[in-house]
């Protein structure tokens, strides 16, 4: 369970997330939007421990977020999230050789093999197998997503964390990537956030979707009020018509933010 | 017509017009030689090739008549041993400095500044300081070279450390690696590539402060015999060393460069993935 209570984020004079508070159950897949600058890429930085709530406090399972990423929490991020300098297979298989050669970084032998075979298996369940020994340079942009949805999950985390995985990639082949991050979600019981542009996907994908956004804006000082979550919406039950509302909103607040700030 | 932005030359035109400057410096090399000797057979300052021929011949397959070794092939050696010593140290060096400032910011805060506060001392003008605590042999000519370009090497591995996508490390620790495994598994494979362009890019360097220290202060080597011979005169010496070193020069640059397409396909080949 993760809980977030009264949590406050600022960098200096610049309030980027105001007082938040939520509870996420395990197995909950929330989906995070909001215009660009509103504090959802900031959220997640915080799930994963590189940055710290300025006040308030974020909770897994009754313990602080620990302030480095660690394999309790998984990441794929919109791009350079897999190795280059290894194969397809040895992407995988990494993860395992960290945790299991704390002095090498590297596995020989009977040890090596079993880890081989458990990336195999997991690559068979992405669609990968056929591509197990190219290197990342050589798939497709939607082929390299599933090798980092694949090695994020090798440690076996509670918590996934999606910093808009799909935003580089075709329509066609994004419904396809969403098929194959529901089904993962279910078979490993997972907690997913992820942050999108895509207002369309965070309504059908998942369980929970925020909405993040700045209740109060000073034109004259736009870093003096940060966004709270306005929309925490259960999916499945939001009226189409809502949702096209939402996106316009989005959209328009979007513009006017273009001479505002970036964080 | 087109325009001369958009003309591209075909395949075998380009290599015609690639050798043509070459055919021309040649020729024109003849031309003058040929017109000098005619007028002062003595002349020493454009010999013919058949004059640069025999110098060398005699410098590289009789032996010495004072020390009794082959000199082409001594002085080849002495001085690529410097080169690959100084150059090889260098590396290591510059490598593993700018592997730690890269990496580890509490690596950087000490060291950087002076890293480059180094790399900004012309090395020529420690020769004097280096001849003097290290004397006039062998060591004082790799120390030149190493202290010539392990601090550029340093920077440029840095600068690369720092430009591997901050993602990557950030994916290594949620899979569990510890600082010594994302130096050794994700950093160091992805910076041998780009070591391998630092060497080539400071192989030149390399070369100058060899020949230097060589024309200055040795007994043998490349840049010694051309220096020594100088007091002659002897063109038909000298135009041949230069070439040599060169060709040498263009060697080593090749089989790095061949090297590195060979063992690390995916950097030549792709992107950041």
């Amino acid at each position: 369970m993760i809980e977030i209570k009264n949590l406050w984020k600022e960098y200096g004079d610049n309030v980027v997330l105001e007082d938040i508070s939520k509870t996420v159950n395990d197995g909950e897949f929330v989906t995070l939007v909001g215009t660009s600058g509103c504090g959802k890429s900031t959220f997640l930085k915080m799930l994963l421990g590189m940055e710290s709530p300025t006040r308030g406090q974020l909770l897994i399972d009754g313990q602080p977020i620990p302030d480095e990423p660690d394999q309790s929490r998984g990441i794929v991020f919109q791009q350079y999230s897999v190795f280059p300098h290894l194969s397809v297979l040895e992407n995988v298989m990494i993860a395992r050789e960290f945790e299991r050669a704390p002095l090498l970084g590297k596995l020989f032998g009977g040890r090596k093999k079993q880890v081989r075979e458990e990336a195999h298996a997991l690559l068979e369940k992405v669609g990968l197998t056929p591509a197990a020994d190219k290197y990342p340079h050589e798939l497709s942009g939607g082929m390299r997503q599933r090798l980092a949805i694949a090695q994020a999950l090798i440690r076996k985390p509670k918590v996934l964390l999606l910093d808009e995985p799909f935003g580089a990639l075709d329509p066609g082949i994004r419904a396809d990537m969403h098929q194959l991050i529901l089904e993962l979600w279910r078979e490993h019981n997972l907690t997913v956030f992820m942050v999108t542009h895509d207002l369309s996907e965070g309504f059908y994908l998942g369980t929970r979707l925020w909405v993040f956004d700045k209740v109060r804006h000073d034109p004259q000082a736009p870093g003096a009020w940060g966004a709270q979550i306005t929309y925490d919406l259960p999916v499945g039950e939001i009226p189409a018509d809502a949702l096209a509302q939402m996106q316009q909103n989005i959209n328009k607040s979007e513009e006017s933010n273009i001479t505002g700030e970036s964080a | 017509m087109k325009r001369l932005v958009n003309l591209t030359p075909s395949k075998p035109a380009r290599v015609l017009l690639g050798l043509l400057p070459f055919a021309l410096i040649l020729l024109l090399y003849v031309i003058a030689s040929d017109a000098r000797l005619e007028a002062n057979p003595n002349d020493k300052l454009l010999p013919s090739f058949e004059q640069m021929g025999d110098a060398i011949s005699r410098l590289a397959f009789e032996p010495s008549k004072r020390t009794g070794e082959y000199l082409f092939w001594q002085d080849t050696l002495s001085s690529l041993t410097r080169l690959g010593l100084g150059i090889g140290i260098a590396a290591l060096i510059g490598f593993s400095l700018g592997l730690l400032t890269g990496a580890l910011p509490t690596a950087y805060a000490p060291l950087a500044p002076l890293i480059t506060v180094i790399s900004l001392i012309p090395p020529m003008a420690l020769l004097p300081i280096l001849f003097i605590v290290f004397g006039l042999g062998e060591l004082s000519k790799v120390a030149l070279i190493i202290f010539g370009v392990a601090p550029f090497i340093a920077r440029d591995i840095q600068r690369c450390t720092l430009e591997i996508p901050r993602e990557q490390l950030i994916k290594a620790q949620t899979l569990g690696a510890s600082s010594w495994h994302i130096v050794w598994r994700v950093l160091v494979p992805q910076l041998m590539p780009r070591l391998i362009n630092a060497v080539r890019l400071s192989l030149g360097a390399g070369w100058l402060f060899l020949i230097a220290a060589e024309g200055i202060a040795s007994t043998d080597g490349l840049g010694y015999r051309i220096f020594l011979v100088r007091r002659y005169l002897s063109m038909d010496v000298i135009l041949p060393y230069v070439a040599w070193i060169t060709l040498l020069a263009f060697i080593i640059d090749w089989l790095l460069a061949k090297t590195s397409q060979l063992a690390f396909p995916w950097h030549h080949q792709g992107g950041k993935a």
